[in-house]
């Protein structure tokens, strides 16, 4: 196709490139991901990387969120080149969800890319949770298997075919499973770390050259990110495109504080910026990108400083995936007797329909949040049991309002005014 | 193309009305289920397709398309569809300053663009070819979705602009149809999106909007669908008739049904 070959200055394959004016145009760029169109051939192929696993439904390919519970939320976990934005209020959760995704991505063995503005990626991969494997869980397991040894030496008199058969594990076993357990007291071990790897951005360092791309509406700081972005799936082929590289691995892209004034973006400040179109630009242009490539990115975005709520409606449209913390921590519902064993509440905002009509909807809509010393855990909600001796309306009152602000949060099928789910 | 809906909507793919506008809005609840069938029902209706896809890949509608019996990679390699991939390109164009226009060529610039090379493209696209090609029906425009364009950092009004245009090349002069979806941000303030919502809903003849259950989240009804006819084509029919139905989305299929009458209640 030589008007797609004259086209910019990058070494592409010219059949990556679609003219979308040329009819002809068949692209020869087939996109070693889930979207590639059906078939078995397909998944038998995408099975094989490590730590994805196809969706139930229609075959997609989907990656840990590095919380079992929330994959089963979900619909089994996140769809590869989709973005999961974490909404919440004051930040005080979110980080900790961004946290497991990327200890997620280690253990697996997947690639990383970290961008902050804020914090420095080396010191946030410092602070990522101990994942619970064989070796972790080796020194805890060996009182038991003192225990068990001087018992498996007895032979068996009456099931003694039994003895033949391999022993059952009962440990977590190793690493090449879908979804892990963290340990959020202990730090991950610093070997883990080195031998994953990683890529970072951190954006005080990255700003000071000059830019020489001409002036868009996007922010100088997010031209910057997605050009990075851009780069290392690339130069690494996750987009296979390179023809030199052929990777056959996931890139996880953890992106936090989106839209904080770190970035340079204006949004929080005032209501009417002059910018606004800056966020939801570098948001499109991030889809585009990770439609395109093995690629799962989750981003944290604090809503509570954005002035302007039809960006906040704006950027949820722009996301696939949509997870809601909802923490008690400052509000009235710290001290509702409804609510006096979790943290927060947790909504699930959204899903996608990624090559399908429908999806998986969980029929659970009031779930809550508990951060235990070494787990973070995701329950139905449950009704403490009313301990009073007698039938004090007050309390039944209290129970009820408390009840009613669970309504708006949930179904992403469809959202009312009023809380009658059924 | 669902079934149901078109006998709701009174039309079959052999009687497809032409010179109309439709506008497809949802609002909290996803409506693109009504893209993929007025995609489908047009490819069968063998006219011709110019498909904007600004928010998905080609794939995903291709993959949908093929459970409602449709396959897109044929419609376009026989010219029956032209497909811009709003993803795709956008990425092209930011990575790799190209020097002809594109029709996406709003998302270099610093200010809010206009949407011209957008429209000569679709005109381009949707042109009646007079020598050898097989003839197909009628031109049709799908956008999806509108409401993008306005993140994008194009004006509401640039955007009615373009709808304006549109509906002359095509409607107007080619006899063919446009059908738009727009998201309806509800109470999430958003002006530039009402103005693009009230002012494509003056101009259009036919309003399809999906909205979630007054109640909140039902297994068995995943929503609601309001069908606004405005302008009908017969002079006897009585003006702006509108209908109400719900409706269950399943894996190759919506079905509808009147209020209240969802088949896991009856």
């Amino acid at each position: 196709m030589a008007a797609a070959a004259t086209c910019g200055t990058g070494t592409r394959s010219t059949g990556s490139v679609v003219v979308a004016a040329s009819r002809n145009n068949v692209t020869s760029f087939q996109r070693r991901g889930p979207r590639a169109s059906g078939t078995d051939s397909g998944c038998s192929r995408l099975v094989s990387i490590a730590g994805t696993r196809p969706s139930v439904r229609n075959g997609q390919l989907l990656v840990s969120t590095g919380l079992p519970a929330l994959d089963q939320l979900l619909g089994g976990g996140l769809a590869v080149g989709t973005v999961l934005l974490i909404e919440d209020k004051y930040n005080i959760y979110s980080p900790l969800l961004f946290k497991y995704f990327l200890a997620e991505g280690i253990v697996t063995g997947h690639t990383l890319l970290v961008a902050s503005a804020k914090e420095d990626p080396a010191d946030i991969l410092q602070e990522l949770p101990a994942p619970l494997l064989d070796d972790n869980c080796k020194k805890e397991c060996d009182e038991d298997i003192c225990n068990h040894k001087t018992e498996s030496n007895i032979k068996m008199k009456i099931a003694w075919r039994y003895q033949l058969l391999p022993k059952m594990e009962a440990r977590p076993v190793s690493s090449s499973r879908f979804g892990h357990y963290y340990d959020v007291s202990k730090r991950i071990p610093q070997e883990l770390i080195e031998a994953s790897k990683w890529h970072g951005f951190f954006l005080p360092e990255k700003i000071s050259s000059t830019l020489n791309v001409e002036p868009c509406s996007l922010n100088h700081g997010y031209i910057k990110l997605l050009q990075f972005i851009q780069n290392i799936i690339y130069e690494e082929g996750f987009d296979g495109s390179n023809p030199q590289k052929k990777q056959k691995n996931i890139l996880r892209i953890g992106i936090q504080n989106l839209g904080s004034p770190l970035w340079g973006d204006d949004i929080c400040w005032t209501e009417n910026c002059d910018s606004s179109h800056s966020l939801t630009k570098f948001l499109y242009m991030l889809r585009g990108l990770l439609r395109t490539s093995l690629s799962a990115c989750i981003i944290t975005v604090p809503t509570h400083l954005i002035q302007n709520k039809a960006i906040i409606a704006r950027v949820t449209n722009l996301s696939d995936t949509v997870v809601g913390l909802e923490s008690f921590i400052g509000s009235e519902k710290e001290t509702n007797p409804l609510y006096k064993d979790y943290h927060g509440l947790i909504h699930i905002r959204q899903i996608p329909q990624l090559n399908n009509l429908i999806y998986d909807v969980s029929d659970v809509k009031d779930l809550a949040f508990k951060l235990k010393r070494k787990l973070f855990t995701i329950e139905r909600l449950h009704l403490p049991p009313d301990l009073s001796d007698t039938v004090s309306r007050s309390s039944k009152q209290d129970l009820a309002e408390s009840a009613k602000l669970l309504g708006p949060g949930c179904g992403m099928t469809a959202r009312g005014k009023k809380h009658l789910d059924f | 193309m669902f079934p149901e809906l078109n006998n709701l909507l009174n039309t079959t793919p052999d009687q497809a009305e032409q010179g109309k506008l439709t506008l497809l809005c949802d609002a909290k609840t996803d409506g693109s289920f009504l893209v993929h069938h007025f995609l489908s029902f047009y490819l069968k209706a063998n006219c011709k397709v110019c498909f904007v896809a600004l928010i998905q890949s080609f794939s995903h509608y291709n993959i949908v398309g093929q459970k409602l019996g449709v396959s897109l990679t044929t419609a376009r390699e026989c010219g029956q569809l032209v497909f811009l991939e709003g993803l795709k390109s956008a990425v092209d164009i930011f990575f790799r300053p190209q020097e002809d226009p594109h029709p996406l060529q709003f998302l270099r610039e610093a200010n809010s663009g206009n949407l011209q090379p957008l429209y000569e493209f679709v005109q381009e696209a949707l042109k009646p070819m007079d020598s050898g090609e097989a003839a197909w029906r009628c031109p049709v425009l799908l956008v999806d979705d509108l409401s993008v364009l306005l993140s994008l950092g194009v004006g509401a009004v640039a955007v009615l602009d373009f709808v304006h245009y549109c509906r002359a090349t095509v409607c107007r002069e080619q006899k063919g149809n446009v059908v738009a979806l727009v998201h309806d941000s509800g109470d999430a303030e958003d002006e530039e999106n009402d103005i693009l919502l009230n002012g494509l809903g003056h101009q259009s003849h036919l309003i399809l909007r999906a909205e979630g259950l007054a109640t909140g989240f039902c297994k068995d009804v995943h929503g609601q669908l309001r069908i606004l006819w405005r302008r009908p084509s017969q002079p006897t029919a009585q003006r702006d008739r509108s209908l109400t139905y719900q409706y269950k989305i399943q894996d190759k299929n919506v079905s509808f049904f009147a209020k209240g009458m969802s088949p896991a209640v009856l």
